[in-house]
C-alpha cells in the first residue's frame, strides 16, 4: 500500500506521501471504502498535499472515493491541494464536483468535527 | 511550431508502464522549470505530459515521449511530442470534445491538454499511430 492510512477516531486519514500511479491510486480508493466499513468511519481526509498533478485519472479515483463513501455513510474531504495543482485544474477544466476541498488537515479535521455535531448546517 | 524555430536539445522517455507516466510528467516538469518557466506553468506542462503518456499506455501500449527545448528568436518553449504505433484515432475530431471517451473514461484527456498548452497538434492515422505536439512558450 503506498498510501498510509491513520484511523483517528471516527476519521480515516489518508496521506499521499509522493507522486502516485494509477495503481496507487485505485488501491487507495478501494482500501479507503473498505475500512470506512471495517471501523464505521463517519468521515475519510485525502491529503494530496504531496501529489504532483491532479490529472483526469486522480480526479476522477477522488470523486468515486468520495461517491462511494458516500453511499457507505462517510463524508470524503479533500486537502491540500496546491496553487500550482489548483492552476493547471482550472485550466484543464476539472473539477472535484461537490467534494468537499478545504485548505489543510487542520481545516479539514475542523470541517467534518463541525458537520458531526447535531444542528449544524454542515 | 512556425518558421525559424530552432531546436536545442531533447530527452526522450519510454512510456509503456504506469510508472513511465509518472517517470515522463517528473521529467517534463523538472526540464520546464530548468527552462525558467513558472511552477505553475510547469505543473501545467506536467499535466498534459500525464494525460498524452496515459493515453499512449492505454490505447497503444507503448510510445514514447520526447521532449524538446524550443527557441524562437528570443522567446524560450518547451515541445512535447507523444508518439505511438498504435490503432491510431477513428475519428480525431470527436475524440478532441470534451466527454468522448471509447474506455468509458471522462474523455477530458485530449481536449484538456489542448487547454492546457500554447499550441496543439494531432496526427493519427487508423493502423499507422498517433503522434500529438504540444507547446508552451515562456511568457
Ligand atoms: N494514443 C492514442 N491511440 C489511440 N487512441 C487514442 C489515443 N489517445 C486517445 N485516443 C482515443 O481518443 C479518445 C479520447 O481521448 P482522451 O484522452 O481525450 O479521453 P480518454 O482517454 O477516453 O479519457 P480521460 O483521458 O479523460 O481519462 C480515447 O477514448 C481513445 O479512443
Ligand atoms: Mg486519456
Amino acid at each position: 500500500m503506498a498510501v498510509p492510512i491513520l484511523k483517528q477516531g471516527q476519521t480515516l486519514i489518508a496521506s499521499i506521501q509522493a507522486a502516485l500511479t494509477d495503481t496507487d491510486l485505485l488501491e487507495l480508493r478501494d482500501a479507503l471504502l473498505e475500512q470506512v466499513g471495517r471501523y464505521r468511519s463517519r468521515g475519510v481526509i485525502v491529503d494530496v498535499t504531496a501529489l504532483d498533478v491532479m490529472d483526469s485519472f486522480s480526479t476522477r479515483t477522488l470523486r468515486d472515493v468520495a461517491h462511494m463513501t458516500r453511499l457507505r455513510g462517510a463524508q470524503t474531504i479533500i486537502v491540500g491541494i496546491q496553487p500550482e495543482v489548483a492552476f493547471a485544474m482550472a485550466q484543464f477544466g476539472l473539477t472535484l464536483e461537490g467534494v468537499p476541498t478545504k485548505l489543510d488537515l487542520e481545516e479539514g479535521l475542523d470541517y467534518l468535527a463541525g458537520t458531526a455535531k447535531p444542528g449544524s448546517d454542515g | 511550431m512556425g518558421e525559424g524555430v530552432r531546436v536545442e536539445q531533447e530527452s526522450k522517455v519510454r512510456v509503456e508502464t504506469e510508472a513511465d507516466i509518472v517517470l515522463a510528467r517528473q521529467q517534463g516538469r523538472a526540464i520546464a522549470r530548468d527552462l525558467g518557466f513558472t511552477l505553475g506553468n510547469a505543473t501545467l506542462i506536467a499535466t498534459a505530459i500525464s494525460e498524452l503518456a496515459r493515453n499512449i499506455v492505454q490505447y497503444a501500449t507503448r510510445g514514447e515521449v520526447i521532449l524538446k527545448r524550443i527557441e524562437n528568436g528570443s522567446q524560450k518553449g518547451l515541445v512535447v511530442i507523444a508518439r505511438d504505433e498504435g490503432p491510431g484515432i477513428n475519428d480525431v475530431r470527436r475524440a478532441m470534445e470534451d466527454g468522448f471517451s471509447t474506455s468509458g473514461r471522462l474523455g477530458l484527456g485530449l481536449p484538456g491538454v489542448r487547454r492546457l498548452m500554447d499550441e496543439f497538434n494531432i496526427h493519427s492515422e487508423v493502423g499507422k499511430g498517433t503522434t500529438v505536439t504540444a507547446s508552451m512558450w515562456k511568457s
